[in-house]
């Protein structure tokens, strides 16, 4: 009896906090949306300015995440399956842009690209822009969602061993061969997982863009940074649309990851 | 296709895993690798297939050098010990493999992928996938992998040592019958004498990276090199100076010259066998193993005093 | 590598360009200390309480079982999925001036707090989680049959065996909190000396043109977040020496 009420205590405690901390918020931003219909949200989200927000914002998403993903799974690779010098640092730099506030992301390559920047005056000369434009926000996104892919992979790489690699060996496998055919498709969900993830946080992604895009209105305004000019305008419901849409997203990738999670290591 | 392992050697920083080894496998002959776990003879294998290098010596295949051929050139089949069954291909999937990544046409690999189900006898379990099947299927299906295309040296690394005692025996005797159809050069790792002993033409006994000795079973019996060969190839023991097998020794009720005096202190009957177990003067075991008939008419008693002869001993100068 | 490294390398020539003096200067401005302490009280203060709210909410995950398990599980993973400005959006609705519920922590210490436990809250439960798992019930079982209380059993048998996860989980989530910035930028105002975290601090740097100064102050919150993955990796170490 005692042991069944603690139990039911620790639960309602556990569900009580993620009410309080996840659910409600996102509850109410929905309310607060649709409280007048679902017109006045449709017409936010339709001006000119925020439809040209979450274009860039696919359009640096649709570059960073293949970029990401090749990158992650031959970082993985090498992790798991090579032995070479300053392994140990390639494993704790990879996992620095966790760590790394995105403010300090963005500085650092503001510092980099910027006209006083190391690259600045050599990409100025040429007529190159990168700071305040599409290049460096795509770098920034790159940065900061560069771990997801690999971090998936590594364990799962780890696990299945390369037992089957090197019998795709014996059998004649060139490298490239046992790559498509035998480790790709062994790791494929890990890959799937990390892919959504790096998804979501190139989508999400703020503070490092916030830095290096200008802010300029339909220009380099992304979807997240849409949110907080919207904020700042006193256009409340506008920056409620906005996360809505952001929102469903992030919802979708929950149900993605709940769907695949069970899969893994079973591949 | 021969096999010849030329003056091998092999470290793993400062693990010595073979040292100055060489071994020859006639074309179609059926080599067994004996040794105890850490001996080094997964690693002869594995260097044999191309799937490790040497640090010194060299691997000739029908003659030719191979040392520098990656494995995927060697044209060998492996099988592994934990079957590394391609997971997400089907039981028929697996078995083309080595065929669709030679880019043969589809007709044929079709027919030799039937020909191969056929006779290791997963007909029925062609478009299974491996996690459906039990261990001794996906090790019949491992080796009809490694057989698909046409290697002209088969390799088997532990391959029934992950499987129980009465499958291991069944797939045992169903590899020796293989091989005489096949009739493929085959090495095939093993720590299981009896496992050695029954299938092979030819057995290397390895130890501590070192080959002691390579023979036919008969001649590792009856000639042992060493006195680890012999006490690993069959039982032995130590009786005064000598090694000598439980069956080759005499039981005496009078004392006779080279007799030891002992006491019979246990006497188990095994079947056709009966265990005579004696205590020498010095308190040393002694097990002598006799026919049920050479026990019945002599009619051994617990506590009578015998003088035990070894028939064929053996003194090695080093010990092992 | 040079992905990651060019642009910090750039960060810390920024940040000494001027000598030390100007980078002592810059870290140790009033403004920038008084962030800086805020920045890790609040980050501390989260850790602790991820630590303990963490740790209930994977054992309620992985021991209970309810209706709607599965849906719970799956909104763990909202702060890592939803857009940080649109974490502090959401928060502002519910405990801001507009608060259906008449909560108001909006330009507050408190609502950083929030704001940084929401980020974090999927670390501790998420590497905790794993390993209760793979805990067997049966020595929980055991440590009953002998005699112990549940909360004997839990400090004796569960802790001692999850504690690395924890302790990576809370490093994790002081390493994201001490850089968070998305989710702090709206709801807490960004008060100077009141509500301004460090990262909020060194936007403003760089917004007032003080590349310099923003650069001297990002170096020390990457020298926090570094320690803190190093800090990781030991407690990694000593985590699986036992398995060895």
């Amino acid at each position: 009896m005692k042991r069944l009420l603690s139990r039911l205590g620790l639960r309602t405690l556990a569900l009580a906090y993620l009410a309080l901390i996840l659910v409600g918020p996102l509850a109410v931003v929905f309310w607060r949306t649709f409280e007048d219909g679902f017109g006045p949200a449709w017409d936010a989200l339709t001006t000119p300015e925020t439809l040209n927000a979450f274009k860039l914002t696919l359009i640096i998403t649709a570059i960073a995440v293949p970029v990401n993903t090749v990158f992650g799974i031959v970082c993985a690779l090498a992790i798991v399956r090579r032995r070479f010098r300053g392994k140990g640092l390639l494993n704790a730099f990879i996992d620095l842009p966790l760590a790394l506030s995105p403010v300090v992301v963005g500085l650092a390559l503001f510092l980099l690209y910027g006209r006083d920047g190391w690259f600045g005056s050599w990409l100025d000369d040429r007529g190159i822009e990168v700071l305040f434009a599409l290049p460096a926000m795509v770098i920034a996104t790159i940065f900061v969602s560069l771990p997801f892919v690999a971090r998936e992979v590594v364990p799962t790489l780890r696990e299945i061993g390369d037992d089957q690699e090197q019998a795709a060996r014996t059998l004649g496998a060139s490298g490239w061969q046992t790559f498509w055919r035998i480790t790709l498709p062994s790791i494929r969900w890990a890959v799937i997982y990390g892919v959504i993830l790096t998804t979501a946080r190139c989508l999400g992604e703020y503070g490092a863009v916030a830095v290096v895009s200008g802010r300029l209105q339909g220009e380099t305004e992304t979807a997240t940074l849409r949110v907080q000019e919207r904020y700042e305008a006193f256009d409340l419901a506008g920056a409620y649309a906005i996360s809505i849409v952001l929102a469903l997203i992030a919802i979708l990738v929950l149900v993605a990851m709940t769907v695949i999670r069970p899969k893994e290591g079973t591949a | 296709m021969s096999i010849l392992v030329r003056n091998v050697s092999k470290r793993f920083g400062d693990f010595v895993a073979l040292d100055d080894v060489s071994l020859d496998a006639e074309s179609g002959a059926l080599t067994a690798l004996l040794g105890p776990s850490g001996s080094g003879k997964s690693t002869l294998l594995r260097i044999i297939a191309g799937l490790e290098t040497a640090d010194e010596g060299a691997i000739l295949l029908g003659g030719k050098d191979a040392t520098a051929v990656a494995p995927q050139k060697r044209n060998v089949g492996f099988v592994f010990q934990h079957y590394a069954a391609f997971k997400h291909m089907t039981v028929r999937d697996n078995i083309a493999f080595g065929l669709k990544v030679r880019k043969r046409p589809k007709a044929e690999i079709a027919e030799r992928v039937d020909e191969l189900l056929n006779l290791v006898q997963l007909q029925n379990f062609g478009h299974r996938y491996p996690a459906q099947l039990s261990g001794g299927q996906r090790q019949r299906m491992g080796l009809a992998r490694a057989l698909a295309p046409e290697p002209q040296v088969l390799l088997l690394d532990e391959p029934f040592g992950a499987l129980d005692a009465r499958v291991r025996s069944e797939l045992r005797e169903w590899l020796r019958r293989l091989h005489d159809v096949v009739h493929v050069t085959t090495v095939f790792v093993t720590h299981d004498q009896d496992e050695a002993m029954e299938i092979s033409d030819q057995i290397a006994v390895i130890n501590h990276g070192r080959l002691e000795q390579a023979g036919s079973p008969r001649e590792l019996y009856d000639n042992p090199a060493s006195e680890f060969v012999m006490t690993f190839v069959g039982d032995a023991q130590p009786l005064g100076e000598a090694l000598v097998r439980p069956h080759d020794i005499d039981l005496l009720t009078e004392p006779v010259d080279g007799a030891v005096e002992a006491m019979i202190v246990r006497v188990t009957l095994l079947g056709r066998d009966a265990k005579v177990e004696l205590h020498d003067a010095s308190g040393a075991e002694l097990v002598v193993l006799m026919t049920r008939d050479r026990f019945d008419d002599a009619g051994y008693w617990r506590g009578q005093t015998v003088w035990a002869l070894p028939q064929r001993e053996r003194v090695f100068a080093e010990t092992a | 590598m040079v992905m990651v490294g060019l642009p910090l390398a750039a960060l810390m020539w920024e940040a000494t360009s001027e000598g030390t003096q100007s980078f002592r200067d810059a870290v140790s401005s009033p403004e920038a200390v008084a962030a800086l302490k805020l920045t890790l009280g609040a980050s501390l203060a989260v850790a602790v309480l991820n630590a303990v709210l963490g740790t209930i909410t994977a054992w309620v995950l992985v021991r209970d079982d309810f209706r709607g398990k599965t849906v719970v599980n799956a909104i763990i993973d909202l702060p890592f999925a939803l857009p940080t400005i649109v974490a502090g959006l959401t928060l502002l609705a519910l405990y801001g001036p507009t608060s259906p519920v008449g909560i108001d922590v909006a330009f507050s210490r408190t609502s950083i707090v929030l704001a940084l436990m929401f980020v974090t809250l999927p670390f501790v439960v998420r590497t905790v989680q794993p390993v209760l798992q793979e805990l067997d019930p049966e020595l929980e079982e055991a440590a009953h049959s002998l005699g112990a209380s549940t909360w004997t059993t839990f400090r004796r048998i569960v802790l001692p065996n999850i504690l690395p996860g924890i302790l990576s989980g809370v490093a994790l989530a002081f390493a994201k909190a001490v850089g968070e910035f998305g989710s702090l930028v709206i709801i807490t105002g960004n008060i100077p000396f009141e509500t301004e975290v460090s990262s909020v601090h060194i936007y403003g740097r760089i917004e007032s043109g003080d590349s310099a100064g923003a650069a001297a102050v990002a170096v020390v919150l990457l020298a926090i977040s570094f320690a803190t993955l190093v800090s990781i990796g030991v407690i990694r170490h000593f985590a699986t020496r036992h398995d060895r």
